[in-house]
């Protein structure tokens, strides 16, 4: 045993130490991008262009990116001002709303969904009141935001509010000595300096609310241009037939990407 | 650096033990069975484990096409019961099922449920075309659903010409097994939903619309061995059981017809 660890550490002494990083991240860059690989090699056959380009495609594809770019958007305009208070605030139940904005993070999207239909449900607890405003949430393309939201938004919150926390309280104070206020605090010190927090958060948040599927298959429903978002119909897709399956994920992943190198361009540019 | 290699090591090995000593000591019966035969199917599980000491049977309940799918990808299952002659010929069509094993093992039929106290006012099938009220059915892939079509196209040579566009427009939600339909039903999300009668029996507390024979399906339900069992004798008793007596008066009590 104690020549094995003897062994191990002239390993590392001897400049070897290189592949204690490489070999690791190999295996776990391995099992992200074999599947991926394996994807588009699978599904290029003849059926593709048909069943990426159907009616069924492009509306779930239109449905989840309008769900999820809304969710995105819902979650900055009410998830910034309580990073804001959580970061730069002391109140007494500081704590206890942290656990709640952590919550839905941890839990299952399945119980996300089934929380969720309790609640707002028709007969759920706050339905009647919900449905005494005309509102009857579930079933509906709203439905499918607040479920995104719900198990989306918590990461944003996380992320902004690590942004305003890590901004040095002397900048506060010296913006106080010049004389701005809360607002002009808030617009012109703050919210540039937490800029980078908040937009990876938001990044976050918005491939969370895309990849949704448990609790907006049970709050929501499945409907065709209504509430089938992409990930719905990649799933129950592949229970008819593998080819459209592949077909859409393949869509969905190259959406995705080039969404995702969009933003990473945001983020080059505000950084410069 | 400190520490010792010998307690993770140890420890690999206490987990490796464990697991090989949980496959020598059971043998396990992989059921895949429809969505629709959850409960029966348990109890028969419970019954055939009590009967035969030693054996574990461990069950996967989904829609009949989900099942279907998982055992055309590989996944491990000795005996295969659907809600449809359609999954079975598709596994018999990729030779996971050879051509003489499916038997026929029940029958059920459909049924309207409703939601309790029917806010909808519901009160025979005509009210299904009702604007404004919300259906739940399963998608057409699952037996269920394609079942449903079937009855409504039925009702449509009776009813009037757009009585299934109608219907159809009503519905909110197309679920993926027929157990979410019923769950969607009993929170009362949705006013009504097409189930089997073996369903409805399950929820009694759900008023429910007969669907007359002339519009009702009879839906045939086979089981088979599947032809890359691990466990193929295990696998031919179990049918026999399902198919004997007493597996046919637990699937009666569930609310499950024998086959025609």
């Amino acid at each position: 045993m104690n020549r094995l660890h003897n062994l191990f550490i002239r390993f590392l002494r001897d400049g070897h130490l290189v592949w204690v990083f490489i070999l690791p991240s190999t295996i776990l860059l391995a099992l992200f991008a074999l599947p991926l690989l394996t994807l588009f090699i699978r599904s290029s056959n003849e059926g593709f262009f048909i069943y990426a380009f159907s009616e069924e495609s492009l509306q779930a594809l239109r449905l989840s990116l309008v769900t999820s770019t809304a969710t995105t958007l819902v979650a900055i305009l009410f998830g910034t001002p309580l990073a804001f208070m959580l970061a730069r605030w002391r109140f007494r139940m500081k704590s206890w709303i942290e656990l709640f904005i952590d919550l839905p993070i941890v839990l299952p999207p399945s119980v996300a969904g089934l929380v969720l239909l309790i609640a707002f449900g028709r007969r759920g607890m706050f339905g009647s009141a919900l449905s005494l405003l005309g509102v009857s949430l579930p079933f509906t393309t709203a439905a499918v935001v607040i479920a995104q939201t719900f198990v989306a938004a918590p990461l944003y919150v996380r992320s902004a509010r690590v942004g305003f926390a890590a901004i040095d309280k002397q900048l506060e104070e010296a913006a106080h000595v010049e004389g701005a206020n809360e607002w002009q605090l808030f617009y012109a010190v703050m919210f540039p300096l937490a800029g980078r927090a908040l937009l990876s958060g938001a990044i976050l948040t918005w491939t969370r609310a895309l990849g949704e599927f448990g609790a907006t298959i049970l709050f929501a429903g499945n409907l065709e241009g209504v509430t089938q978002t992409m990930p719905m119909a990649i799933y129950l897709g592949f229970e008819r037939n593998l080819g459209i399956a592949l077909a859409l994920s393949v869509v969905l992943v190259i959406v995705s990407v080039l969404l995702l190198l969009f933003t990473r361009r945001l983020e080059k540019q505000d950084h410069d | 650096m400190n520490y010792s290699l010998r307690p993770v090591l140890l420890l690999a090995l206490l987990l490796v033990g464990c697991a090989s000593s949980e496959v020598s000591s059971a043998r396990t019966l992989h059921v895949f069975a429809a969505a629709s035969l959850t409960d029966a199917f348990t109890e028969l599980g419970e019954e055939f484990e009590a009967a035969n000491p030693g054996v574990r049977v461990a069950f996967n309940f989904a829609g009949s096409q989900a099942l279907r799918t998982q055992i055309e990808e590989g996944a491990p299952a000795d005996v295969f019961a659907s809600a449809n002659k359609t999954e079975i010929d598709l596994l018999v069509a990729s030779a996971h099922v050879t051509p003489d094993m499916p038997q026929v093992f029940l029958s059920n039929r459909l049924v309207v449920i409703l939601t309790e106290n029917n806010p909808a006012a519901l009160e025979n099938l005509e009210d299904l075309a009702k604007p404004g009220i919300k259906l739940v059915f399963a998608a057409e892939e699952v037996p269920v659903g394609e079942y449903t079509c079937q009855a409504l196209d039925r009702m449509n040579r009776h009813f009037g010409r757009d009585f299934k566009d109608k219907v159809l427009a009503n519905v909110v939600s197309k679920e993926d097994n027929v157990r979410q339909v019923v769950a969607k039903i009993q929170l009362g999300e949705a006013d009504a939903g097409i189930v089997y009668t073996s369903d409805a029996a399950a929820a009694p507390e759900l008023p429910a619309i007969e669907i007359p024979p002339e519009f009702n399906i009879v839906a045939e339900y086979p089981i088979a061995i599947l032809s890359r069992s691990a466990n193929p004798e295990l696998a031919n008793v179990f049918i026999a059981y399902v198919l004997s007596e007493q597996g046919q008066a637990v699937l009666q009590k569930w609310g499950f017809a024998s086959p025609d």
